[in-house]
């Protein structure tokens, strides 16, 4: 077991804890920026698609995971940042701009529509956004002159200084970008004041405004920065799926978003990228397995969702930790072994918290 | 002797129910002062009312000679005036440091933007936040657990460190609700030590919730005793003690009789 001696305050604000982990995520990324010379296309495109998921899963995780708000429509701002993104691209906007505007704007409505909802919490916040939702999804389908509705959208192929961004690879090099930069913008913000902040009202909503937190205005701020970035994966995603259709950002896509937190393991960045790779490989290894199930269960309409339902219910009465917590308890048993207690990650129980001034 | 806090006819009301019914009292600089009471006399009220987490209907509210009354809930920490909890209100999944981080909240002048990309101006003021932290940690005595979640710490302990999360703060004024409440007798003699140093060392003025009356007697230098929201007795610990209502209220009957 490593045993890490503190010399400095800067060794706790580190992004890593020690060498061992930056030698780990340096060797990750090398791997990532490698894998599109040895791999097919079919693959590296695959590789896109989870990356455009984790930068969802990551964004969705500062808000449900660290904030402690739900949110049933982060499809919806994929969506937005989408429809932007490729709107303004249409118009000969270059794709540099069209990112980060597609972002911003996405922002813009997470503040629009958290500030409204920020008296709501739990059940109340969860049906306000899914209405959101679908009041986006209405608005994709109806402004045909902007959206094309149904007939669906071809989104332009981008370029950056006149390289276009073609084919599979290109959108795997720029989500991997974008997905690094906001891992590490929310890393950043979980060390300073504004993360702090924001862990603060999840837990304790009144010592968190006396300690001097603006509760409406932090709330108002974590969905805003949730959705920008969701906005930016949604800005990727566009280039992912080639072509715009407003039945791709349903409410099946939100529920994807926040199976991703939950299984996943809620308050950890780790747990936002491990939930998407659970998402991803779901649905391929059912593909794979298809047609070797017996009865035709493989055939049967609706078996993705209702696997992802099942997997849902299973992880937060089990395994509330997610795949984060089974992977921290793995770790601790092969550090500790053999004398991993069966009490190490049992929490006691409190039953004193203040109930009056909820 | 100045001063610091003083409350004016403070009054509030719930429907029909007057919990908090005119009550008025000043606490000088540098002084401990205690409000006792029966259960439900209003004592928490007033803390609630003192923290803005309540309207006052009536009355005023001033601190430091600037009168709060109307001031939001979260801008009473940047006055100067920090709070702990009857029942605990910690960051409950978060380590003891960033609970007490949080306390340094009020105090954080770095824009957003700065924040999210980590520039050298929020690295040095995150490096300030911590050796402030750092000194609190040592007045307590808290090093050990510095890391440990809040969720795994024992009830005393966390009793502590929403002590230390007020200090961060760095309050003038410091409002204790309950400060011994779960602890033993052995914890609550180390609680009066804590509040001793409070007002020795960091010269903290302190107004105190509390029905340990051992406690009481050790560290306050005034007390107010209230019941059913209105000021029964003010005074010195011995006097308030002995004063004829006071016994009243917490025995009931006739004094007279009794004696």
């Amino acid at each position: 077991m490593r045993y890490l001696f503190r010399t400095d305050y800067r060794q706790d604000m580190a992004l890593w804890r020690h060498k061992g982990d930056l030698f780990w995520y340096g060797l990750l990324v090398v791997g990532l920026l490698v894998i599109p010379m040895a791999m097919g296309e079919f693959y590296v495109g695959e590789l896109g698609g989870l990356f455009i998921f984790a930068i969802a899963g990551v964004s969705l995780m500062l808000l449900v995971g660290y904030t402690g708000l739900i949110s049933l429509g982060h499809s919806a701002f994929l969506g937005i940042g989408a429809y932007v993104n490729s709107v303004l691209l249409a118009k000969g906007v270059p794709f540099i701009v069209t990112l980060p505007a597609a972002g911003l704007f996405t922002a813009l409505c997470g503040a629009a529509i958290g500030w409204p909802t920020l008296r709501m919490s739990g059940l109340y916040l969860a049906i306000a956004t899914l209405a959101f939702g679908s009041i986006v999804g209405t608005i994709f389908q109806k402004w045909t002159s902007v959206t094309g509705g149904f007939d669906g959208f071809p989104v332009p192929t981008p370029d950056i200084f006149g390289y276009p961004i073609e084919g599979a690879t290109g959108i795997y090099y720029v989500s991997l970008l974008v997905l690094i930069f906001v891992i590490w913008l929310t890393a950043n913000l979980l060390r300073t004041p504004v993360g702090r902040a924001m862990v603060a009202i999840r837990d304790s909503e009144v010592s968190a405004q006396s300690m001097g937190i603006h509760i409406a205005r932090y709330k108002a701020l974590a969905f805003a920065i949730s959705a920008g970035m969701t906005g930016l994966a949604g800005a990727l995603f566009a280039h992912y799926v080639r072509y715009l259709a407003p039945d791709a950002f349903d409410v099946l896509l939100s529920v994807q978003f926040v199976t991703i937190v939950f299984v996943g393991g809620l308050g950890s960045i780790h747990g936002a990228v491990f939930g998407a790779i659970f998402v991803r490989l779901l649905p391929q290894a059912i593909a794979i397995v298809r047609d070797d199930l017996p009865f035709g269960i493989g055939r049967m309409p609706g078996l993705e969702p209702s696997l992802f339902g099942l997997v849902l219910v299973l992880v937060i009465l089990f395994q509330p930790g997610g795949i984060n917590g089974l992977w921290l308890k793995t770790k601790h048993w092969f550090q500790a072994f053999p004398l991993k207690r069966q009490a190490s990650f049992r929490r006691q129980k409190s039953y004193a918290r203040s109930e009056r001034l909820k | 002797m100045t001063v610091l806090f003083k409350a004016e006819d403070i009054s509030v009301r719930f429907g029909g129910i007057r919990a908090v019914d005119s009550v008025s009292f000043d606490v000088n600089k540098g002084e401990v002062f205690s409000i006792i009471g029966p259960n439900g006399a209003g004592k928490t009220t007033i803390f609630n009312l003192i923290s803005r987490i309540y309207n006052t209907t009536e009355g005023k509210l001033t601190f430091d000679g600037q009168d709060f009354t109307h001031t939001p809930p979260n801008k009473i920490a940047g006055l100067g005036i920090a709070r702990t909890f009857q029942n605990i209100e910690l960051f409950a999944n978060a380590s003891l440091l960033q609970n007490l981080l949080i306390g340094r909240h009020c105090h954080s002048t770095v824009g957003i933007l700065s924040q999210m990309a980590f520039l050298p101006s929020a690295r040095r003021a995150e490096l300030q936040h911590r050796e402030k932290v750092e000194d609190v940690i040592a007045f307590l005595g808290l090093q050990r657990y510095r890391d440990t979640l809040i969720a795994n710490l024992p009830y005393g302990v966390r009793k502590v460190v929403e002590l230390g999360r007020a200090l961060c703060t760095e309050p003038k004024l410091l409002l204790l609700d309950e400060p011994s409440s779960g602890l033993n007798v052995e914890e609550t003699e180390g609680m009066g030590f804590w509040i001793e140093d409070i007002k020795k060392d960091l010269g903290i003025t302190v107004i105190m919730v509390e029905h340990d009356m051992a406690l009481v007697s050790q560290v306050s230098d005034r007390v107010m005793a209230l019941n059913y929201g209105k000021v029964l007795a003010m005074g010195t610990s011995h006097e308030v003690q002995t004063h004829p209502e006071v016994i009243r209220a917490y025995i009931g009957g006739d004094v007279e009789a009794e004696a």
